[in-house]
């Protein structure tokens, strides 16, 4: 097997909401282009720790969080780093599409390289690039102007993907993106997550097991906000280590 | 007491009449009692309209299309336009508006948005008693605390500096429809930012941590996420200050002077379609007179409920846009089949 990069490196991360811990201790290696899922039952904490590696979680009020999280080394936590900018590195896809209201397709995903100073000269194609990518181009070239909320809901979500792509971010974190998507919707989404890994990593949350195993690489089992479990996706699924993980993959409970 | 409350007396209450159990009895009378309730307010709605319609049509049969172009306003020569009455009302809320929105806009932004829960609690209610202030007392405090202010300082400075302009010429004496519009602006101030706060509540949070998570600042996700989010809304939230504005009626009568003509200095007195009713609608001795006077107040009525209507369309919109439709939207697409076609993902799974 071939050796990979560490991409991001979670140590020692725990994280609280009004002084109740929800993550707790967690280390976590994610390589560097690959899919990883995070799963786990409804309140273990994987939104949350999601939102640990963006700098998400202390925008809510009573947040608490302690830790090292490295992208590229770097520890995102250290105090002279600006949260801005990490989030220009680490993108986020939420579970609603959520396109903004008021803006049109094109603006949509420009309205990110705007505010990061992209040249207007260059703005049209990386608008295209990132549509071409999240495989939505060839619906919308010719409705730009439309407004992003005018789409069908697996398109407003492939649009998400897009705006999220355009500012180049290295990691992208999905939180269930396709359980709000039909099942078509969400076949197109899966693929294009595969297809994302040449250029991105990707962190998915997802509470579909069929889902995680057919697009991730590793897997990372949460329960009560503890690490239980971590390994290739194919030996998580058929042969976990741990009896919870075992429990859980086979819907006993959670 | 207690008895009554009891099933199984209710139970036999009713087996001893050898009625037939009707526990839905009390639905349907409440049922009939609310409808009636609330089809006799829409009667009485149609009711007022013809009423004011049919009190106002001496005038209108007298004037004809005049009454809204004429100027004049005069009991002794008989000359009754409405012309003089619609200016001041457009410009005194005009007025208003152009003070009101930029402070309500940032009142709403910073009480939903910026503030802690420990400040933005008691400030929005302090904001929300703006509105339960009476119109007399802003009146008052309009006529001998603002009126001066305006008179000494404001105007003074106006004058001073801005005479070139033709809305800051001639005397000034505090009163007239630059106090008239500031004093509407306070008072619809709370209106229109807590519909605009109402209005910001419906972005969800997701669209404001979408807008942060592509690297905006705070600033950069406000512009973006809340106010682009939220432009319908907030001109409903306008309009329905407008609707508050045009029909405001004591406060404005205090300190607008009275004067119905047409002036561009906003120094000068004037008169708005409110106004004139609280001044003249006691004393009106002859029948033209009082007709005209209602006629006034028919077409501010009309006016307001064509204001309120747009408003009300505009906030619900807005609602619906951000709430509704796109979770009706997102279960559509499978049965879009053809544009989406989940097949050139499974092509392309076959070929590697
Ligand atoms: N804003 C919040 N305030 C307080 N507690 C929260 C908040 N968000 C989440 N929690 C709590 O944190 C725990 C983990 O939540 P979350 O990370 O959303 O779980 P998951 O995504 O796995 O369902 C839950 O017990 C939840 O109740
Ligand atoms: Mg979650």
């Amino acid at each position: 097997m071939k050796e990979t990069k560490t991409l991001v490196k979670i140590q020692d991360l725990s994280a609280s909401f009004f002084s109740i811990p929800v993550l707790k201790n967690i280390d976590l290696e994610i390589p560097i282009h690959k899919v990883v899922a995070l799963i786990g039952p409804s309140g273990c904490g994987k939104s949350t720790f999601l939102r640990c590696l963006n700098r998400m979680h202390e925008e809510v009020s009573g947040a608490g969080i302690q830790g090292q999280v490295f992208l590229e080394g770097q520890n995102i936590y250290a105090p002279y780093i600006d949260p801005v900018l990490v989030r220009r590195k680490v993108g986020m896809v939420f579970q609603k599409p959520n396109p903004f209201p008021g803006l049109s397709i094109f603006d949509n995903v420009a309205v990110g390289l705007k505010l990061m100073g992209v040249k207007r000269k260059v703005l049209f194609e990386r608008v295209e690039n990132s549509l071409k990518q999240a495989a939505l181009w060839d619906e919308v070239k010719d409705i730009l102007k439309r407004q992003g909320t005018s789409l069908s809901g697996g398109q407003q979500q492939r649009l998400c993907i897009a705006r999220t792509l355009a500012i180049n971010p290295s990691v992208v974190l999905m939180d269930e993106p396709t359980s709000a998507l039909d099942p078509i919707s969400t076949a197109r989404i899966e693929g294009l997550i595969r297809e994302l890994k040449e250029k991105v990593t990707v962190i998915i949350v997802t509470h579909n097991m069929q889902q995680a195993s057919r697009v991730s690489d590793k897997t990372a089992f949460l329960l009560s906000g503890e690490l239980i479990e971590y390994g290739k996706t194919s030996q998580i699924f058929t042969n976990p280590s741990k009896g919870k993980t075992e429990s859980y993959i086979t819907g006993r409970f959670g | 007491m207690i008895e009554k409350l009891n099933p199984i007396f209710v139970f036999s209450f009713f087996k001893k009449k050898e009625k037939k159990k009707d526990i839905h009895a009390q639905d349907r009378f409440f049922y009939f009692f609310l409808k009636a309730l609330s089809w006799s307010l829409i009667f009485l709605f149609f009711y007022m309209l013809f009423v004011i319609f049919q009190m106002s049509w001496p005038a209108f049969s007298h004037f004809g299309m005049n009454f809204f172009v004429n100027a004049d306003w005069n009991s002794w020569t008989q000359s009754f336009g409405a012309l003089s009455l619609v200016y001041g009302t457009v410009v005194t809320s005009i007025l208003a508006l152009l003070l009101a929105v930029p402070v309500s806009v940032g009142v709403a932004l910073f009480l939903s948005e910026l503030a802690p829960n420990w400040l933005a609690k008691p400030l929005s209610f302090i904001v929300e008693m703006l509105a339960a202030v009476p119109s007399i007392v802003y009146g008052l405090w309009g006529l001998f605390v603002l009126a001066p202010l305006l008179r000494d300082y404001i105007q003074a400075f106006l004058s001073k500096y801005f005479h070139f302009l033709p809305f800051f010429q001639g005397p000034y004496y505090g009163v007239g429809m630059m106090c008239g519009g500031v004093i509407l602006a306070i008072m619809i101030i709370p209106t229109i930012s807590s519909v605009c706060r109402e209005v910001f509540r419906t972005i969800p949070k997701s669209n404001r941590e979408a807008v942060l998570g592509l690297g905006a600042t705070r600033w950069e996700m406000l512009k973006i996420a809340v106010l682009r989010g939220s432009s319908t809304g907030i001109i409903g939230a306008v309009i329905m200050g407008l609707g508050r504005a045009l029909g405001e009626t004591m406060a404005v009568t205090m300190v607008i002077g009275n004067a119905p003509s047409i002036k561009i200095s906003l120094f000068e007195p004037a008169q708005t379609m409110a106004s004139i009713l609280a001044n003249q609608y006691a004393e009106a001795d002859n029948e033209l007179h009082l007709a005209s006077l209602t006629a006034v107040g028919f077409t501010l009525f009309f006016l307001s409920l064509i204001i309120n209507i747009l408003a009300f369309l505009l906030v619900w919109k807005m609602k619906r846009s951000t709430t509704g439709i796109s979770s009706t939207k997102r279960f559509s697409s499978a049965s879009r089949g053809p544009s989406l076609s989940g097949l050139d993902y499974t092509g392309k799974e076959k070929k590697e």
